[in-house]
Order: C-alpha cells, then structure tokens, then sequence
C-alpha cells in the first residue's frame, strides 16, 4: 500500500506542473510559433504568386523573362509546379466579358470538356464571378498562357535555381552540376549565395566548380586564370572538357597574335593536375574491378582447386556444377517472388537462402556423381576426364529440356544493386560482395582443411590412401564427401554468378577453361597457389582490356600463362615431391 | 607374315578397294539395271565420315599409340579446313553475293584491297602445302613449349584446350580476316571443276578414302619400326624411357607433328565436301568429341578409331534426326558407360567376334568336332 501511496503523489506532483499556468504558457509559444509559420508560408506564396501572375499576363517578352527570373529568389516549390502547367498548357487568362479585366485561373480538370472548378492564381482561391459563385469553366471558354522558346528556356533554369535549394542532396547535386555547366556569369552570384548556407560536402564541392566553370566562361584573364587554379584545386573531372576547349581557343588566338599566354599556361598546369588525377582514379578502378574479377574467377577455381588440385580428378562436370547452383538460385528466386511478392522483404533476403541451397544442391548431385562414376576411376585420370564430360553433356542437356535453351534472367535483391563513388571511383555493391564472398569462402575452406578433423582426414587420404586406411578413416567416405565439399563450392560461385549475369544451360561452359588455367598456373593442390593466381590473372585481365578488348585480351591471358608456365612448370606453388609419377 | 598382319593387310586392301573404286563406280554407274546404287547424297555423308576418320587416326597415333591426350586436335583440324577454304574462297571470285574478286565477307567488312597473307592462297599448291606446315608449324611451335618443359598427361591436355578456346575466340572476331563466327562457306569451284557436281564429289571421296588408307599404312608402318616402339614405350612408362637415354621429348614432338599434319589434312578434305567451315568446329567440346570417337571405337588399336568415327557419327545423325532432344544425352551416356564398362572400345569386341565366327565356322565344317576355344584377350 505504500509504495503505491507514494507513486500517486509523484504523478500528482507530475500532473500539477503541466497544470495551471505553466502548461498554457507551453502551448501558447507553440502555437505562436506554428502561426509565424503559417503566416510565412501564406507571405511567401502571397508573392510568388503574384508575381506567377503577373508573369503571365505580361505582354512583353523581355519584362516576362525579368519577372520570372526574380521568382528564382523565392525558392518556393510552387513555381516549379506552376511551369510546369504553364509549359502544357494548362494555365488559363480569363476575360471578365464585362469589365474586360483579366484573371489567370488553372482548372481542377483541364483535360476535359466539361466544366470543373476554376482556382485563381494570385492567391489560390477559388475563382468567383461576380455574383460571388464559384465558377466552372470549360478549356475552349479560355485562353491558354502562351510560351516561347526563350521564355521556356528561362522556366527552366529558374526550375534549376529552385532545386539548389531543394531539401535532396541529389536533386541540389543535379542543379549545381547543370547551372555550372551553363557557364554563365550571371549565374555566379546565386552559387555563391547557395554555397554560404550549403552544408552537404558533395554539393559544396559542385558548387565551387560551377562557380568556377562560370568564371572560365566568361571571365577577365586574371579571374579565368583564378578559375582555372580552383578546377585543379578541385580536381574536377567535368570541367576537363571545358578546360581542353578552352586550351584550343587559346593556342588558336596566340598563334593569331592577340592570345593571353597566362590562360593558357594556367590552362595546360590544370588539365595536367586533372589528367594525372584522373590516371590515379583510373587505376584505382581497374585494380578494384581486377579485384573483383580475380574474385569470381576464385570463387569458381576453388572447387576446382579441391577436386583437381587435391584430388586429381579432372571433372569436366564442374562447369555443370556451377550451373546447377546458379538453376538453385534460379527456381529460389521464383519461389520467393511467389510466396512474398517481388520487393518485399521476404524478397530480398532470398539470396541468402540460396547460397546455402545452391551449396547443398551441387554437393549433392558431386557425391552421386562421386559414387556412380569417379570412384572407379581414380587410377585413370585421363579417363576420369572422359566420363565426367559425357556426365556434363547429360546435365547440360537435361538443363535444356527442362529449363528451355533461352537464358533466364535472376532478379537480384536491392541490396546488391546499385553503387556508391568514393573519389570518382565506382564501387558497386555487387563487385564489392563478392569480393567479400570470395574472401569467405576460401577462408571458410582453409579453417575446414586446417583446423578440424575432416580436413585432417581429407589431407592424409589425399597424401596417402593406403596408409589412412590402416589408420582406420574410411577414404571412400572421405573421397566423396571432398568431391562433395568441391563441388559444393562450385554450385556457391553459380549463386554468385547468376547475380552478374544470365542463367542459362552453357553458364558453366563458358568458365571452365579460365578456371583450368587458374588452377594450373597458381599450382595444383595449393590453396594459397589458387588465391594469387585468380587475382593475378583477374587483375591482368582488366589491365589488359582496355588496350586490346575483351577478346584479344582473354586471348593474351591464355598465351601469357602458357608462357608463365614454361618458366615454371608446376604453377606458383608447385608441390614438391621427389616421386616419381 | 604373321596371320593378324594378314587380317590388316586384307582390311587396308578392302578399304582402299571399296573408298577408292568400288563405292565411286556405283555411284557412277549404279541404280540402273542390276547394279545396287550409291546416291550423291549418300556418298557425301560417307566422304565426311572417311575426313572424320582420318581425324580419329590422327588422334590415336597421339593418344593411343603415345599417351598423349590432345584436347585440341580440332584445332589443328581447323587449321588445315581453314587453309584449303581460303583458297577455295579465292576461287568464287566474282561470282559471290557483291559480285567482287575480293570474298564476300570482306566486302561486307569493307574491305577494299585483299590482305597480304591471303594473297599467295590463289595458288592451289601454296594452299595444298599450307594444309600441312599451317598446322604442322603450329603443333611444332606448341609442341615445343609444351614438351621441354615436361607439361604431361592431365596438364598436357587441359592446356591443348586452353589453346583451341583461345584459337577459338580468335577465330570469331571479324578482323582476324577470316570470316568472323561465319566463317567460309559458299563455296564454287575446286580445281577448275564445279564443287557442287557429282563428279567432283565423286574425286573428293576417293581421295578421302585413299589418305585414309594411306594414313593407316603409315601408322601400322611406323608402330613397326623401332621408332614406334619407343613411342608406346613413352606411353607406357615415360621415365623408363627417359632414362634409358632417349630424348622423349624428339619423339613426343615427331609425333605431335605428324598427328597436327593428318589432321589438317582431315580438315582440307572435310571442306569441300560440307561446304562451310567456322569458328563452331574449334570449340572445346567438339574437340572432345574426337576423343570420343576414338575411346568408343578403341584406342591403340589400328581400326578402333575409324569403326568409332563412322560409328559415332552414324549414330548421330540417325539420332539428331529421330531424337534431336535426346541426342546429346545419347552421346553422354554412351560415353560415360564406354569409358567405364569398355575401356577397349568396340575393337576390344574383336577377339571375341573372331571367336564366335570361328566357332560358327567349326560347328557348320565339323559338326562332331570340338569347338575351339575363345582367344583370351
């Protein structure tokens, strides 16, 4: 009973503070406030529109393009909404019959023929006759608010100067970027206004440049050459083309005698900070997008690794494994598309769902295989390679006959779409997954080969098969599950494959050459071999492309490890063994 | 003479006898009357097969006979396909499609002048000999790479076949001058003749059947000699060989070579006769599907490549044509099961064929006597 004597006190002291006149003086500053509000907003939109209207009814181009250039100071959303009427015509001049006086209105319906409520533009309220009804009025009853082309043009830099101020960052970034590249000195002064109360370091960073730009375009020499300082300082990657425009000019007018030498020694110093910024983001690039194709090529020379390079079974097959786990993801994708529609959650967390599907699927359909054919064949390896690839034919085609010929498309969940820029360089999230994926997966393989007592076991039947199983480990069960376990990877990089690409029946056919050769060059059964190589010849790929294309340079890849490999014939990392075959 | 020597002597005799004089007169001269005929359509399909087989011994001199497993015999089969097509793509002249010297690919590339490399192939000899140093050179130059520093078995023919995918995409850009992923086809005249004509098909077969012969003479000849017999030694047991002081790397090399050489000649005679030839053919599969012929027919054996090509491609195109869904899971299965349940092939039957004949043979002589047992193998 106390304790909750004590709890009413403490809520009636509670309830007597908000009573009484501290509480009404709460609610009067916030109502005050809202009112100031209020009356701002009503203020501000009071003006634009009569200035909208007034930009309408006036006759005279030049004063027009005046009255609308001043709405750019408004920053109010409702001229952008208002243009974009006027430019489709549905901004309407009312001609009072009688007094001849003219009103702007927009109709609620203006697409129809029949009558709907009128508005006025001056003030939003409905438009009355003189009777003090409201009036409806038909399109054809009405003058529509002519345009030209310079008024319309002016409609939409206005538009641009409006969204500066807009609450986007992306939307402020697109009008920085496009009022600079107007270069055009009387846009300096609203940048720089925008630039004092700009915050976010992107747009400022815009801004700047199109300040910039706006200079270069049609500044004195000693404000271009302060400009051209500025775009270097910044780096800017879009004003290149300006600046080598502005080089041609140049050197055009100094060859003519009549040219500034300062521009155009201020010019070449920025374009050549630029340019070697650029060389340094172009390598950056290329080596995250060599990084991320040394990824998938890991990713699908790992299985690889575990059943060529440990066991030595050559499994033509594997390519068919890969295209098994990427139909897993395939069929995944559909049956959550069905129970939880597409863009749901349950949607995009699919795909974490089908990794672990597509794993088990393919280690499945490898210790079959393990059992029905390559089990007799581990003396003959040559033959182990015939046998696997009538296995490949016989998947492929069974992929043809119930899946159809046609490659299928995988919709990918959101979160591995789109990209971000970190200094002009683009990550997108798909690279940067699997380059994470990869790095998990081989770190997952050498945990399981080094750390626990399968891979124990794995290892000393790989060594010597004989000498295990006087240990007592049962090397059948041990060779099926590894097949297992490799061919499991295999169906892994097939969900991660089909995220990048197409499902379809050849998908495996298409990587089992590259990954052959990543297996060879980085030296069979060596982990380590397998992890450089498929980041070497990943990395020398992208190096490559850009000189030859992308044929000639896979061409190029394929010689260059057949050359590699006359330097060292065993890979990377051969394994040393002083048997002989 | 030995009696098994006797068998090849008459099998070479009957082969050459049929391809060269037999099967061309009935097709000549057959369907009328009382001699059974051979259509056109007949003999052309035979002809291809006669250029497969040829394909196959090529093969199995390299695998059967040296352990050598070329994932990449196509290529140079290509090769030499490639070299008597470009000549024979010379030779349309101004009666292809843009009615222009140049072919008709380039005129579609915009090619204004033919390029260099293409010129002396209006030659026939230049072209003739093109079919066998193209290839020759280029097994010679891999060979070389491949051999000195000892890539062997598996890693021997995974690299064979990184060879034939890279030839391959080359072979599919349309600025490598040899006809893009289209590649020859249309082709018009051959040796002045028309390519077409019964007559000239009729030539082209018979060549086909007597390089075929000629080819198996030369590889029964050459497993004979001492040479040969250091080439199964390497098969066998490389190390040994090695040691004993032979330079297996010369001898791995000749042969490669020779094998490149019979291939590209397969492909010179393929062309003409199937009328096109593209960058399809250097895929790796259809590479594979080589080792297939021969694995199915049987491999170190003389006639296991040949039975196998014709056997194989017969069975194909009864099948893409009953089955065309069905085929390639045919073929797959067939192999898988070859490889596992009859490593020897079909000419590992052989033995027990000849045994079964000779029992026939005994039992309808000499109904009282005692049957002869079946040789073992």
């Amino acid at each position: 009973m106390d304790v909750i004597a004590k709890e009413i006190t403490i809520m009636d002291l509670y309830a007597t503070s908000f009573t009484g006149k501290s509480r009404v003086k709460w609610l009067s500053c916030f109502l005050l406030l809202l009112s100031i509000c209020e009356v701002m907003v009503a203020k501000a939109n009071e003006t634009t529109r009569s200035l909208l209207s007034e930009a309408v009814l006036e006759v005279d181009e030049a004063k027009r393009i005046e009255v609308i250039r001043k709405l750019s100071e408004t920053g109010d959303d409702f001229v952008a909404e208002f243009f974009e009427l006027w430019k489709q015509g549905e901004v309407f001049i009312h001609t009072d019959p009688v007094t001849a006086g003219r009103t702007v209105v927009t109709l609620a319906d203006p697409g129809l023929k029949t009558p709907s409520v009128a508005s006025k533009v001056s003030d939003g309220k409905p438009f009355t006759g003189a009777d003090g009804k409201v009036l409806s009025l038909v399109p054809s009853d009405l003058k529509a608010a002519d345009t030209s082309r310079a008024l319309r043009k002016e409609m939409k830099e206005t538009t641009e100067f409006l969204a500066l101020a807009s609450p986007e960052v992306k939307v402020r970034l697109g009008a920085a970027f496009t009022i600079g590249m107007m270069q055009k000195k009387e846009n300096i002064p609203p940048l720089e206004r925008r630039l004092e109360v700009e915050e976010d370091k992107g747009v400022r960073k815009m801004l700047r440049e199109g300040i910039a730009l706006s200079y270069l375009a049609s500044g004195t020499s000693e404000e271009s050459v302060r400009a051209l300082g500025e775009l270097a300082e910044l780096k800017s990657v879009s004003g290149r083309d300006v600046i080598v425009t502005l080089i041609r000019k140049e050197e055009a007018a100094t060859t003519g005698g009549k040219g500034d030498g300062v521009v155009l020694t201020a010019a070449k110093m920025a374009l050549m900070k630029i340019d070697s910024y650029l060389a340094v983001v172009d390598t950056f690039g290329t080596a995250f997008r060599g990084l991320s194709l040394g990824s998938v090529l890991l990713i699908v020379a790992l299985g690889l690794a575990i059943t060529f390079g440990l066991m030595g079974v050559i499994n033509m097959a594997h390519g068919e494994m890969i295209a098994i786990g990427a139909y897993t993801t395939y069929l995944t994708e559909k049956c959550f598309t069905s129970w939880f529609g597409a863009g749901s959650f349950g949607f995009e967390v699919y795909f974490l769902v089908a990794i672990p599907m597509a794993f088990i699927t393919a280690s499945v359909f490898g210790a079959i295989m393990e059992r029905g054919i390559i089990q007799f064949l581990y003396k003959r390896p040559l033959e182990s390679l015939l046998a696997t690839w009538g296995v490949s034919l016989i998947i492929q085609q069974s992929f043809r006959l119930i899946f159809g010929a046609s490659n299928r498309q995988v919709n990918s969940p959101q979160w591995l779409m789109g990209s971000f820029e970190v200094s002009d360089v683009t990550l997108g999230y798909n690279r940067l997954f699997v380059i994470l994926f990869a790095g998990l997966i081989v770190l997952g393989t050498w945990l399981l080969m080094t750390k626990t007592p399968i891979g124990l076991c794995i290892r000393s039947v790989m060594q010597n098969p004989q000498m295990a199983a006087c240990m007592g480990i049962r090397t059948a069960r041990v060779r099926m599950l590894t097949f297992a376990f490799g061919s499991g990877l295999a169906g892994l990089a097939g969900a991660f494959l089909s995220q990048i690409g197409n499902v379809g029946p050849a998908l495996g056919q298409s990587y089992i050459v590259d990954s052959f050769m990543v297996v060879v060059a980085g030296g069979a059964g060596n982990l380590i071999g397998t992890v450089i190589s498929a980041l070497t010849i990943g990395l020398f790929d992208q190096v490559l492309q850009p000189f030859f294309g992308p044929v000639m340079g896979k061409v190029s890849v394929l010689i260059a490890i057949i050359i590699f490999l006359q330097w060292r014939p065993g890979g990377l990392f051969p394994t040393r063994s002083r048997a002989l075959d | 003479m030995k009696e098994n020597d006797r068998l090849k002597f008459i099998g070479i005799g009957v082969l050459l006898v049929v391809t060269v004089v037999i099967v061309p007169l009935m097709n000549a001269f057959g369907g009328e009357g009382s001699i059974p005929g051979v259509s056109n359509f007949t003999m052309n399909l035979w002809g291809k097969y006669l250029a497969y087989a040829l394909l196959a011994v090529s093969l199995n001199l390299l695998w059967g006979y040296t352990g050598l497993l070329c994932l990449g015999q196509c290529l140079f089969f290509s090769l030499g396909a490639y070299a008597f097509g470009m000549h024979l793509m010379l030779l349309i002249g101004e009666q292809g499609a843009y009615k222009s010297v140049l072919p008709d690919f380039m005129v579609f590339l915009g090619y204004t002048e033919l390029p260099a490399h293409w010129k002396p192939f209006y030659s026939f000899w230049f072209a003739t000999s093109a079919v066998l140093w193209v290839p020759g050179l280029a097994a010679l130059i891999f060979g070389f790479l491949a051999f000195r520093s000892r890539i062997r078995g598996v890693y021997f023919s995974i690299m064979t076949q990184a060879v034939t995918y890279a030839a391959c995409l080359l072979f599919y850009r349309n600025d490598f001058t040899f006809g893009g992923n289209n590649g020859f086809t249309d082709f018009k005249l051959i040796l002045g003749q028309p390519i077409n004509a019964a007559a000239t098909q009729r030539g082209l077969f018979m060549t086909s059947g007597a390089m075929l012969t000629l080819s198996l003479v030369f590889c029964w000849w050459l497993l004979g000699t001492k040479y040969g017999k250091v080439q199964q030694a390497i098969r066998d047991s490389e190390n040994r060989v090695l040691f004993s002081g032979y330079s297996t790397t010369s001898y791995k090399l000749f042969i490669f070579v020779v094998a490149a050489v019979m291939a590209g000649i397969a492909g010179a005679l393929y062309v003409p006769q199937v009328g096109i030839v593209n960058p399809e053919e250097l895929q790796p599969y259809k590479s594979l599907e080589v080792v297939v012929w021969v694995a199915v027919g049987g491999r170190a054996t003389l006639w296991g490549p040949i039975i196998g090509a014709i056997f194989v491609n017969s069975l194909k195109s009864w099948a893409t044509y009953h089955y065309p869904e069905y085929w390639i899971i045919i073929l797959g299965t067939l192999f898988a099961l070859c490889v596992l349940f009859l490593p020897g092939g079909i000419a590992s039957l052989m033995p027990y064929a000849k045994g079964w004949i000779k029992r026939g043979v005994a039992r309808f002589g000499n109904r009282t006597g005692a049957l002869p047992a079946a040789p073992a193998e």
